[in-house]
């Protein structure tokens, strides 16, 4: 060793301040690419730091650069649309490397300068390490399956679901408290524990359905910087501490507010059982209500002769990869001197800010794009609202005691003055809710396929 | 003399001043960069590679290390994945920046 403890100490603090100033960057668009270049520096300098105090230099620089390889190349091909996939699979590797380190320490504390035999405290630590590491890569992987739609979004429960979580929760602690209470090193105890770990993890996910899906993937973002703080308590080590920590109030935070946006108490997400794959056909409550349609040409005109039109997108956009003709018909209504502007509802995509990503890579100036809280009150001055694949997040229902939504903040499109919904047919959204916005008299449905549409709107005008 | 401080408690310390810090800089955060902060939380949780380093980089060849190694190869996607990732959204964000003001 040729660097002494207090070095690498505060190396580890220069990194963890720069890690700090990466999040702060992204207080604005302007700051954000430095703030990410300090990120990149932080981990630079713990790195090196921390290849001057291992042995198999060559070894670790090897293993780097191959997983340095594979993330460049995700990195560069990864649609936009699939970034929730990529994070709740990045999530998956921090969960499962949390484990590999917690397995490796228990098999040779001495190689982490850990007292051998080791204590009951290290024990503890390792032992939240590894739980909530295994929790992190099963819950990720069942997130990463169900988001890129290898696997069904609806939820799966059965009866006791609960009971069983629970029991093997308790099953758990009790195969730790085995592990703490031996002497030595009790493999079978720390297996059967992380096996049940694993399991858990697969099982807290499953009942979750698509549409809380925003919020199991900032959960997960918040497990994996817990995970890395709980490895950093075994380890005695304050980086994987400070930097696993910043990343897991993030997550909470991100959590915190997707349950706000959905009116979606914490607890009842996690307990799942809410949502589907969406399409459910409409809640028929015996009434025969009529709608009024028309075609995009109608719709086109309706915008053309506008003074101001807000465009609310929802994820149906992306996965109609509509967002560039779309960026084509703001530009050109933006040429006839039309005022156009896009209400962004924080759950608009499959995870938090991810329509402002799709747009963005759609070249539409941010400034055009209006957060929910910043727009709601300018509805009601609006001509014409132009909605392209939203359901749930622009539905009236929210505002009536009793419907399931009751208490959802909306984006209130109902109060502009005409309202076009590009849609595919008429059926229901996530919530499964009929939507009473459809049948308003001042409401004209376009149906088809969002991008064919708006592209016969651009036609049109 | 009142005694040496447990090493834990300085952890705990630390990371109890580590999540006040966290939440107090993410609440910043502009909510049209949300998925970004989490494409870069996402890097910085790739920390864990420190931890993976000294696992493979243990004196003894055992499995232990080669478990390691493993590990070094998962967090380094994470990093690299991640920063580069976050670094490519923020570049659309810019490319309007200058549409907007020109």
């Amino acid at each position: 060793m040729t660097v002494s403890a207090n070095f690498v100490a505060l190396a580890y603090l220069v990194a963890s301040v720069f890690f700090i100033f990466a999040l702060k960057g992204l207080s604005s668009p302007l700051t954000s690419r430095r703030g990410n270049f300090f990120g990149m520096v932080g981990m630079a300098i713990a790195v090196a730091t921390t290849l001057m105090v291992t042995k198999n230099a060559a070894l670790i620089v090897g293993c780097i650069a191959v997983g340095g390889v594979i993330g460049a190349v995700v990195a560069r091909r990864v649609q936009m649309t699939a970034m929730p996939e990529l994070v709740a699979f990045m999530h998956s590797l921090v969960g499962l490397a949390a484990v590999f380190i917690a397995i490796a320490a228990v098999n040779n504390p001495a190689a982490f300068n850990l007292p051998v035999p080791l204590p009951m405290g290290s024990k503890l630590e390792l032992f939240l390490g590894t739980f909530i590491g295994a929790m992190t890569w099963s819950g990720s992987v069942i997130a990463f399956l169900k988001l890129s739609g290898r696997m069904s979004g609806k939820p799966i429960t059965f009866g006791g679901q609960h009971a069983v979580n629970l029991l093997l929760f308790i099953l758990m602690l009790g195969f730790g408290l085995w592990f703490f209470f031996t002497p030595e090193t009790n493999w079978a105890a720390f297996a059967a524990m992380t096996a049940i770990a694993f399991v858990l993890g697969f099982l807290i996910i499953i009942p979750i359905g698509g549409a809380d899906m925003p919020v199991v993937i900032s959960m997960l973002n918040s497990y994996s910087g817990w995970a890395a703080a709980g490895i950093g308590f075994s380890l005695g080590n304050p980086m994987l501490i400070i930097a696993g920590s910043l990343v897991g109030s993030s997550g909470a935070i991100l959590s915190y507010i997707m349950c706000k946006a959905m009116n979606r108490p914490f607890l009842s997400v996690i307990l799942g059982g809410f949502g589907s794959d969406g399409g459910t056909a409409a809640a028929d409550d015996g009434v025969q209500k009529t709608h009024r349609s028309g075609s995009a040409e109608d719709a086109a005109f309706l915008m053309g002769n506008a003074d101001s039109v807000i465009i609310v997108p929802g994820y149906g956009l992306a996965v109609a990869r509509a967002q560039h003709v779309v960026k084509e018909l703001a530009h050109k209504l933006h040429e006839k001197g039309i005022t156009v502007r896009f209400a962004i509802h924080p759950v608009a995509g499959r995870m938090p800010g991810h329509m402002n990503v799709l747009l963005a890579e759609a070249e539409i100036p941010y400034e055009q794009v209006v957060e929910m809280d910043e727009i709601n009150n300018d509805f009601s001055n609006t001509d014409v609202v132009l909605v392209l694949g939203a359901n749930d997040v622009i539905n009236p229902a929210a505002n009536v005691p009793g419907s399931p939504i009751y208490g959802m903040p909306i984006l209130e499109a109902h109060k502009a003055r005409t309202i076009l919904v590009v849609k595919r047919s008429m059926a229901a959204g996530y919530a499964g809710l009929d939507n009473d916005i459809f049948y308003m008299d001042k409401t004209m449905m376009v149906f088809g396929d969002a991008k064919k549409v708006v592209e016969e709107m651009v036609k049109a005008l | 003399m009142i005694g040496t401080i447990d090493p834990t408690i300085i952890n705990l310390t630390v990371f109890v001043l580590a999540v006040f810090v966290g939440y107090h800089v993410v609440w910043n955060v502009t909510p049209a960069l949300h998925t970004p902060l989490m494409s870069v939380t996402n890097a910085i949780s790739g920390i864990i590679l420190v931890g993976a380093m000294l696992a493979a980089g243990s004196a003894e060849a055992d499995w232990g290390m080669w478990l390691g190694a493993v590990a070094v190869v998962l967090a380094s996607i994470n990093v690299f994945g991640g920063f580069l990732v976050t670094q490519r959204m923020l570049e659309m964000f810019r490319k309007k920046d200058k549409k907007g003001s020109a």
